[in-house]
């Protein structure tokens, strides 16, 4: 698969749109069991969510890279930003809750021109913070100080590196993004990000490089830490293994590379009660760049809203009709729950 | 029959337990306690798998541990070290048999 320059919106793909990607995972003729059928042997009836303990909100989808398998389907040619007035709202609906982490997540975050006030007043409010920072940002013109900036606010970093070595990254990431990133990593350590007794957390991501599940992450990060120190001397806390749904631009990619089928077997297959007792969305609230609500990130790039009595939109937001809620599932929920699970913190079982 | 390996009979090798079972149980969990992490990681074993099943020449594990072995964290470069292994030692195994020949040859000539 050649590396993409443009988003699939861009490039006016018809898998760019939602609904032509719910056409195809939701297709009710094919062979795959229904996921609220399986989770039905969690033995909790349906998927339902608890508390509320991540407040992820999606800061818009304009990227600096254009990497092959992203969900968000993110690029420099999007332009859907949130606005510092949405941004304003979700301030006065995190300020009615004890929600303790806020997770910014993009595109990249950084792109958004009111992320150092958003990030400021988060901190106001007292709430630990999460910046999904695609690294390469922190070494672009304009962004120098923006390493610094997470430090001096306590945020904790969490990285997509999809391999320790540069030939599996920047076939995913695009060329060059591993060497790149290694030197924001670099900058990241020098300020004491991923190093011990700084208070300071720094996490990476592995996700595969193709149509197969991760390995053990305990395993994988030994490797990770070894190879990184010997090769780089560059540090990191965690290692989290994420897999890949099958949507949007890895949704593509199975299908052009005739892995579809054999991709959706092995995550049935997979499907793992304990790794579904403990998905992400049971304790996340995620707020679309325009304000709108769902039950985690990925049902947001399929337009999936809320729903069963909880808001659309964050204007709405009253925590209690959120926690509680019966959560939207459909056959793309099978990459949470194959395997050891995944979730924006890794395997979950 | 049209050809002997299909990638369909892969998924049907537990059928094997049909007539044996008692010896299939025991094969799968033997093989089962092979491949889990011990004084080797997980990866290491994929590997050694992969290049195993690359000198036994047998397209079910060659397709098996490919996919294994990138489950596992190992990628390309790896995996094809590891079929060198196994193509070096296929290839060495035969040239140090010439050391027989040699020695017949100089048995049998002046």
């Amino acid at each position: 698969m050649q590396a993409r320059h443009k988003s699939m919106k861009a490039s006016g793909e018809t898998l760019a749109e939602a609904n032509e990607q719910l056409k195809i995972i939701n297709d009710y003729e094919s062979p795959f069991p229904q996921f609220d059928d399986k989770y039905e042997l969690v033995g909790e009836g349906f998927l339902q969510a608890g508390n509320v303990e991540i407040f992820q909100i999606n800061l818009g989808k304009m990227c600096n890279q254009v990497c092959k398998h992203c969900h968000v389907d993110a690029g420099p040619d999007r332009k859907e930003i949130m606005t510092k007035a949405t941004m304003q709202i979700c301030l006065a609906a995190l300020v009615q809750t004890d929600i303790p982490t806020v997770d910014l997540t993009g595109g990249a975050p950084e792109l958004n021109p009111a992320f150092k006030w958003f990030v400021d007043e988060i901190k106001k409010l007292n709430r630990h913070i999460i910046v999904r920072s695609n690294l390469t940002i922190l070494e672009s013109n304009g962004f120098e100080d923006y390493a610094e900036f997470m430090a001096g606010h306590g945020c904790e970093i969490v990285s997509s590196l999809p391999y320790y070595k540069a030939s599996m990254t920047n076939k995913q990431r695009g060329e060059g993004v591993f060497e790149k990133s290694i030197s924001a990593i670099k900058k990241l350590n020098s300020f004491g990000y991923g190093k011990d007794g700084t208070g300071l957390i720094f996490n990476l991501v592995y996700n595969p490089v193709g149509a197969f599940l991760p390995p053990s992450q305990e395993s994988l990060e030994k490797d990770y830490k070894r190879e990184l120190l010997e090769k780089y001397g560059v540090m990191f806390n965690n290692l989290y293994t994420i897999t890949n749904m099958p949507i949007s631009r890895f949704l593509d990619y199975l299908i052009q590379s005739g892995n579809y089928n054999s991709y959706m077997q092995k995550l049935v297959d997979s499907f793992n009660p304990v790794a579904a007792a403990n998905v992400m969305c049971k304790f996340t609230v995620s707020v679309g760049w325009d304000g709108q609500l769902y039950d985690c990130d990925f049902n947001q790039m399929l337009e999936m809203n809320m729903n069963h009595g909880a808001p659309a939109h964050i204007k709405d937001f009253i925590l209690s009709t959120i926690e509680n809620r019966r959560i939207v599932t459909g056959q793309h929920c099978y990459g949470c729950t194959a395997g050891a699970g995944s979730s924006c913190g890794g395997a979950t079982a | 029959m049209e050809t002997y390996y299909k990638p369909e009979d892969l998924p049907k090798f537990s059928e094997m337990s049909e007539g044996a079972p008692e010896l299939w149980k025991k094969f799968s969990e033997w093989y089962g306690a092979v491949f889990q992490a011990g004084a080797l990681s997980e990866r290491e074993k994929a590997l050694i798998a992969l290049a195993v099943a690359h000198a036994v020449q047998c397209p079910y594990c060659i397709d098996a541990y490919t996919q294994d072995s990138l489950a596992k964290g190992a990628d390309l470069e790896q995996m094809t070290e590891a079929v060198h292994v196994a193509c070096a030692i296929r290839g060495g195994a035969s040239l140090v048999h010439g050391v027989q020949m040699k020695n017949v040859n100089s048995k049998l000539t002046m």
